[in-house]
């Protein structure tokens, strides 16, 4: 206790140097994580005021709060938003910035230069695209279908097209970067097999973020050139085919949903050992499931478009590999539950977050299961069923993962501790708040309410006055973390190193770490990853 | 206020039930493996509660028997789940040989029917129950999708080519249409009835304000005014395959490929007439006629050479429009003549 009050006075990343140009201009991947956690804070309460808008909206069977037109860019740009610029850069952005290097027992990412023009790319990308959004919003829906955002929309469909299109360099980028630091810059001693699983996940993520993302480019600038020179490649008016469109986007975006999971995975793989005090179970099983979601992930695009005019041949095809890639993410849900029993499993925040991560993960996959049956998937496809699964997946999955990460990891990031009270009450309104929001869809999908509807009959508005219920109380649960972690930014208690007694190289170094991470490089002499058995005497267990 | 409140959706077609029941044993199983998951997590939570802040967890790494039986029992009941659900989509695919046909054309943001029968109907569709009745449906701009929850199915409605469904009502009443693919700005108006009928309802709505004429009668107007039957008569020459006895006939091309000829490849010869050339005809002879005849009028054109032949395989009364005059005595030259078992590459699968 007294050790905590006493004030810092040693040099760490976030005081060496100051001023805004000190951040504006600074190489180091631990302010380049501040930095994007700043900028997808933003996005992201963006992207959440127009869900809540379209909440409000739906309370009504018919058009109260905004027309239809506005609806239907509510929609779009609170998907675009979170698609693009919240969830796929979120977690490697900020954490995975921030601890990959520190976990390989390195100073900074291979290319630190290279990681900075990341995030400028991507504020440059996200700049074009609220340009979009401001001079008067895209009606597409975040899936660009043909030959509506070609021909038919109005809206600014280019100037969106253009900002996503820039961010994906960003992406690529960082992915580069990663996959470089991960295989070269790793500690004497530290083996692939000793590697967190953090580490194994987002390798898995950003392989898969180098080989789809230019898939996305090549099909927005499809989309442009047909938009703006009239070449006929999806209308068929001009001699296009527009399932050619759906075809190239989803090859691109099943792939991009898995990039929005795996890196959750990767945080969730982290708390759960730290939080029992325990190796993760079957780590060999977790580390190659995430491979195997990145490689099939890539044969599954067709469950899009059952209904789409597919050959049932191909759908059978796409329904099979479906099943197939729903294995390894059963096989982690198992892995970490095994991990929980027989710890010593502690009720701090960034483990409610995990817990209640791998209950709604469960639901979420399940209802994966549904989806994939090709006769069940004829009635839900385009329904509330579709958005329900996938924010199960989205939200209770990555957003909850990103926050308990963002808690485990807060001592190490700020050097100060969080309100522990208060973030376990948020944790569990967020919880609560996500399912009174999201649990009604599913039922009002199978009673057949299709998705991007501005108004809709009489008889689903009790389950949507439900849903809207729900959101108002899951806003809260965001906003809070948002005010006390600002709070303990300034007058958190101060945290000691390890104060988890976690077993990962971060935790070797001081919270905040210096700005070289490490005052000299650790040599990894254990055998295995997490070995709290080595580390007994170190982290002072019995 | 808040009316008919209900947690599950009618069920009025053939294989509603079948999708139901499906879902439900979906549902109970996965229910009880999440509820199973959610047990054992807060159990695992509050019995292995930290008792004291230096405390350690059991060290086990790994158990190679419970990991094979975690990847390979999910996998099993994957597969039957895979396989049930497959079975399922065939049968909602496929429409019966005997299905009645109706035209649907989508366009934002109203459905447009057409009966065989000379109805029109907007936004609503009747049908009798106890009848299998297929959709032969096209957009005239962006993809729609034809969904009706009550029958359990569904299907994109594109521009340029047909795509089909069907449907077997099997309990009287009326259910929402809903478009079910976003098409812009009223596409949550984009929304209509279906209108299930006993058969004797069904007889008396198609009595009722009677139409012009049946669908093929009109499309026999169209032949005629647009210019088809200058050429397509008895005695040109042989310079344009003659219609009778074309519809779902095989025709052999010049390419040497045979197809059938369905709605589809009668489509394509109004919108690129020399994409699929018959065997001893030759292209650029037929105009073009894109911009010309709007898809509706297609769909009567269709409907009027369906009429001038016999359909193999379907049992549906011939529609009341009768082949002109001039094609009352002339032989079939060229095309339709060839046989051949191909089966046709859009329609029927
Ligand atoms: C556990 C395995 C999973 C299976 C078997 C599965 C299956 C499916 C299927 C079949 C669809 C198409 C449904 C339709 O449109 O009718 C779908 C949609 C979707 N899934 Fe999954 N899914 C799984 C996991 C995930 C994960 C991990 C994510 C994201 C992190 C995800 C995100 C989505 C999204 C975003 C959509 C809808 C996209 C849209 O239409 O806008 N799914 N899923
Ligand atoms: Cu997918
Ligand atoms: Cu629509």
């Amino acid at each position: 206790m007294i050790q905590a009050v006493a004030p810092k006075i040693e040099k760490n990343y976030l005081n060496e140097k100051v001023g805004l140009l000190s951040w504006l201009l600074t190489t180091d991947h631990k302010r380049i994580a501040i930095l994007y956690t700043f900028s997808i804070t933003v996005f992201f309460f963006i992207g959440g005021f127009f869900a809540l808008m379209m909440r409000l909206e739906l309370l009504s069977p018919r058009n109260w709060l905004v027309s239809a037109e506005t609806y239907n860019k509510l929609f779009t740009m609170h998907g675009i938003i979170m698609v693009w610029f919240f969830l796929i850069p979120s977690i490697p952005g900020t954490l995975g910035n921030f601890l990959i290097p520190m976990m390989v027992g390195a100073k900074d990412v291979a290319f630190p230069k290279l990681n900075l023009l990341s995030w400028y790319i991507f504020m440059l990308g996200g700049g074009v695209t609220v340009y979009a959004l401001f001079r008067g919003g895209v009606d597409t829906g975040w899936t660009f279908y043909t030959p509506f955002s070609t021909t038919y929309s109005t809206t600014y469909v280019v100037a969106a097209a253009v900002g996503i299109f820039i961010a994906g360099f960003s992406t690529i980028l960082t992915a580069l970067n990663f996959i470089a630091t991960i295989h070269s810059m790793r500690a004497p001693g530290l083996t692939w097999f000793k590697l967190p699983i953090f580490v194994w996940s987002m390798y898995a993520n950003s392989v898969v973020l180098i080989l789809n993302t230019p898939v996305l480019a090549i099909t927005l600038v499809m989309l442009a050139v047909e938009r703006i020179f009239t070449v006929g490649i999806f209308d068929p008016a001009l001699g296009g085919d527009p399932v050619l469109f759906q075809h190239m986007f989803w090859f691109y975006s099943h792939p991009a949903v898995y990039t929005m999971v795996l890196p959750a995975m990767a945080v969730i793989s982290e708390i759960v050992p730290a939080f029992s005090r325990k190796p993760l179970f079957g780590y060999k099983a977790v580390a190659f499931s995430s491979i195997a979601i990145a490689v099939v992930g890539f044969l599954v695009w067709g469950h899009h478009m059952f209904v789409a005019g597919e050959s049932v041949y191909s759908a059978l095809a796409f329904s099979f590999l479906s099943y197939c890639v729903a294995v390894p993410s059963a096989i982690k849900v198992f892995n970490w539950t095994a991990t929980i029993h027989g710890g010593s499993v502690s009720w701090d925040t960034p483990m409610l977050y995990a817990i209640g991560f791998i209950g709604l993960f469960t639901i979420g996959g399940m209802t994966g299961l549904f989806l994939a049956a090709l006769g069940l998937d004829v009635h839900v496809h385009d329904t509330y069923f579709v958005i329900a699964h996938f924010h199960y997946i989205m939200v209770g999955g990555s957003v909850m993962a990103f926050l308990g990460g963002v808690h485990y990891w807060w001592p190490k990031i700020s050097g100060k501790m969080y309100p522990e009270g208060l973030a376990r009450l948020s944790a569990l309104i967020v919880f609560i708040g996500f399912n009174l929001t999201f649990f009604p869809q599913f039922v009002l999908g199978y009673l057949g309410m299709p998705r991007r509807y501005a108004a809709y009959p009489e008889e689903f508005q009790m389950l949507h006055v439900l849903s809207t219920a729900g959101a108002t109380i899951l806003g809260v649960g965001y906003v809070l973390p948002l005010c006390y972690l600002i709070w303990a930014w300034h007058y958190g208690r101060d945290a000691t190193p390890n104060p988890w007694r976690a077993t990962g190289l971060e935790w070797k170094s001081s919270s905040p770490p210096p700005t070289h991470n490490f005052e000299v490089t650790p040599i990894v002499t254990a055998k295995l990853p997490y070995d709290y058995e080595a580390m007994k005497e170190e982290l002072e267990l019995v | 206020m808040i009316t008919n409140f209900r947690l599950w959706p009618e069920s009025a077609s053939s294989v509603a039930g079948g999708v139901d029941l499906l879902f439900l044993i979906l549902l109970v199983v996965c229910t009880a493996v999440s509820v199973g998951i959610a047990a054992f997590l807060i159990y695992s939570a509050i019995r292995y509660h930290r008792k004291s802040p230096n405390e350690l967890g059991t060290q086990t790494r790994y158990n190679i028997p419970a990991e094979v039986t975690w990847t390979v029992v999910p996998f099993i009941f994957f597969m039957a789940v895979f396989v049930w659900g497959a079975k399922l989509y065939f049968e909602i695919q496929r429409p019966p040989d005997n299905a009645m046909s109706i035209y649907v054309v989508g366009k934002q943001w109203m459905w447009k029917v057409q009966h065989l029968e000379g109805q029109r109907e907007i936004n609503e569709i009747h049908i009798p129950v106890g009848r299998p009745v297929k959709l032969i449906m096209t957009s005239e701009d962006v993809i729609h999708d034809f969904f009706v929850p009550a029958f359990r199915t569904k299907q994109d409605v594109l521009p340029d080519r047909y795509t089909t469904t069907w449907f077997e009502a099997t309990t009287p009443g009326k259910y929402h249409l809903f478009c079910s693919q976003y098409c812009g700005t009223k596409h949550s108006g984009m929304i209509g009835w279906i209108y299930a009928l006993t058969p004797v309802d069904y007889q008396r709505w198609l009595t009722q304000g009677a139409p012009e004429g049946s669908l093929a009668s009109t499309g026999e107007k169209y032949f005629h005014q647009f210019g088809c039957a200058n050429c397509h008569h008895f005695n040109n020459q042989g310079r344009c395959p003659d219609l009778r006895n074309l519809y779902m006939r095989p025709v052999l091309l010049t390419t040497g490929k045979t197809i059938i000829a369905d709605d589809s490849y009668i489509r394509e010869k109004l919108h690129d007439p020399d994409a699929q050339v018959p065997w001893g005809f030759s292209a650029n002879v037929m105009p073009n006629f894109t911009g010309v005849v709007t898809e509706e009028q297609i769909l009567a054109l269709i409907s009027y050479i369906k009429a001038l032949g016999p359909q193999p395989g379907t049992q549906e009364p011939s529609s009341s429009g009768a082949a002109p005059a001039e094609y009352g005595t002339q032989k079939g030259i060229g095309g339709p003549g060839a046989t051949s078992n191909a089966g046709s590459q859009v329609e029927k699968r």
